[in-house]
C-alpha cells in the first residue's frame, strides 16, 4: 500500500521524511487562537486526499482529529498532533501538557463538559468531543495525568 | 434540489462559491452546535446555522458539505469566506430565521435524511 517514493506535500508543517513502512505528519496546535483551531485537521485531510484514501476514511480521521484539536485549544493551551499512515491503519496521537482529565469515564459521557460558557457560544463545549472521537475511530486510548497532561491515541482502520 | 434552488427558496444572497450553484444536494441539517453536526450528520450537503465563526467553515469542510446558509442575515468575515472558497464550499446568507429557513427547504423536498418521505 505505501511505496517509499510517496509524494510529500511541501505545505504541511514539519512533514517527516517517508520511511519504508510508515509516513508521519506532525503539527503544533496553537492554543492561543480559537479561530485557527482545526488547521492541522484540514491539512491532514488534504494530505490523505493526495494519498488517495477513500472519502469515508478521510472523514473519520479528520473529524476525530478536529475534535481533539478543538479540545486541546479549549482545555490545554494547545499541544502537538502526529498522524502516521501505517499499513492498514492511520494512527493519530494528540499530546498536550494541559490540566489532564480527572475522571475519564465521566469525560467520555455524551453531554458532560467542563468547557467554559464562552466556548458554547462558539459552537462547542456540548460534551461531544471525546464521544465523537471514539465514535469515528476503531481504537481510542486516553492516557492522562492531572496536572501533567493528556495523550490520546486513536486508530482508524482502512 | 440544486444549490441555486436553495438560494431562490430562501431569498438568499450568495457570498462565495457561485460556481457551485448548479450542484445537486439531497439533504440538509440546521444547528448552532458544531459538535452536534460532527456527531449526528451523515452525508448532509447543506448546513444552516446562526453561528458565525471560522469553525463553522471547518466543520462543514470536515463533513464534506457543499453549502453553508447563514440565517437571520448574518454575514461571515472575509477571512471565513476565503476559507470557504479554498474548500470549495458555497456560502450564502438569508434574512429568514432558522425555523423558517429549514421549514421552507423541508417542505420543498430537502429533508434531513435525503429521502423524500422524511
Amino acid at each position: 500500500m505505501m511505496p517509499a517514493e510517496l509524494f510529500i506535500p511541501t505545505d504541511s508543517p514539519e512533514a517527516a521524511a517517508p520511511m519504508a513502512e510508515a509516513l508521519t505528519f506532525r503539527y503544533d496546535v496553537d492554543g492561543e487562537n480559537f479561530t485557527s483551531a482545526g488547521q492541522a485537521s484540514v491539512q491532514v485531510k488534504k494530505n490523505l486526499r493526495q494519498l488517495g484514501f477513500d472519502p469515508e476514511t478521510i472523514r473519520r480521521v479528520s473529524i476525530a482529529m478536529y475534535e481533539g484539536e478543538i479540545n486541546m485549544v479549549i482545555h490545554a493551551g494547545g499541544g502537538t498532533a502526529e498522524v502516521t499512515v501505517e499499513d492498514g491503519c492511520i494512527e493519530i496521537i494528540l499530546s498536550d501538557t494541559g490540566p489532564g482529565i480527572a475522571n475519564i469515564e465521566q469525560a467520555m459521557q455524551e453531554g458532560f463538559s467542563t468547557a467554559p460558557d464562552n466556548i458554547r457560544s462558539l459552537g462547542f463545549g456540548a460534551g461531544m468531543g471525546l464521544p465523537n472521537m471514539k465514535r469515528y475511530t476503531d481504537y481510542m486510548h486516553i492516557d492522562s495525568v492531572v496536572g501533567e497532561g493528556t495523550t490520546i491515541t486513536m486508530k482508524v482502520n482502512y | 434540489m440544486t444549490i441555486n434552488t436553495i438560494k431562490d427558496l430562501l431569498g438568499a444572497e450568495v457570498l462565495c462559491g457561485s460556481e457551485s450553484l448548479g450542484k445537486d444536494v439531497h439533504s440538509a441539517c440546521g444547528s448552532d452546535m458544531m459538535s452536534d453536526v460532527l456527531a449526528y450528520v451523515k452525508d448532509q450537503a447543506v448546513l444552516l446555522t446562526g453561528l458565525v465563526n471560522a469553525q463553522v467553515i471547518r466543520t462543514a469542510e470536515m463533513m464534506d458539505m457543499l453549502c453553508i446558509v447563514f440565517v437571520r442575515s448574518k454575514k461571515p468575515s472575509q477571512d471565513m469566506l476565503d476559507l470557504a472558497e479554498e474548500s470549495g464550499i458555497a456560502v450564502m446568507t438569508t434574512p429568514m430565521r432558522m425555523y423558517d429557513a429549514c421549514g421552507t427547504l423541508y417542505s420543498n423536498g430537502l429533508t434531513g435524511s435525503g429521502s423524500t418521505n422524511g
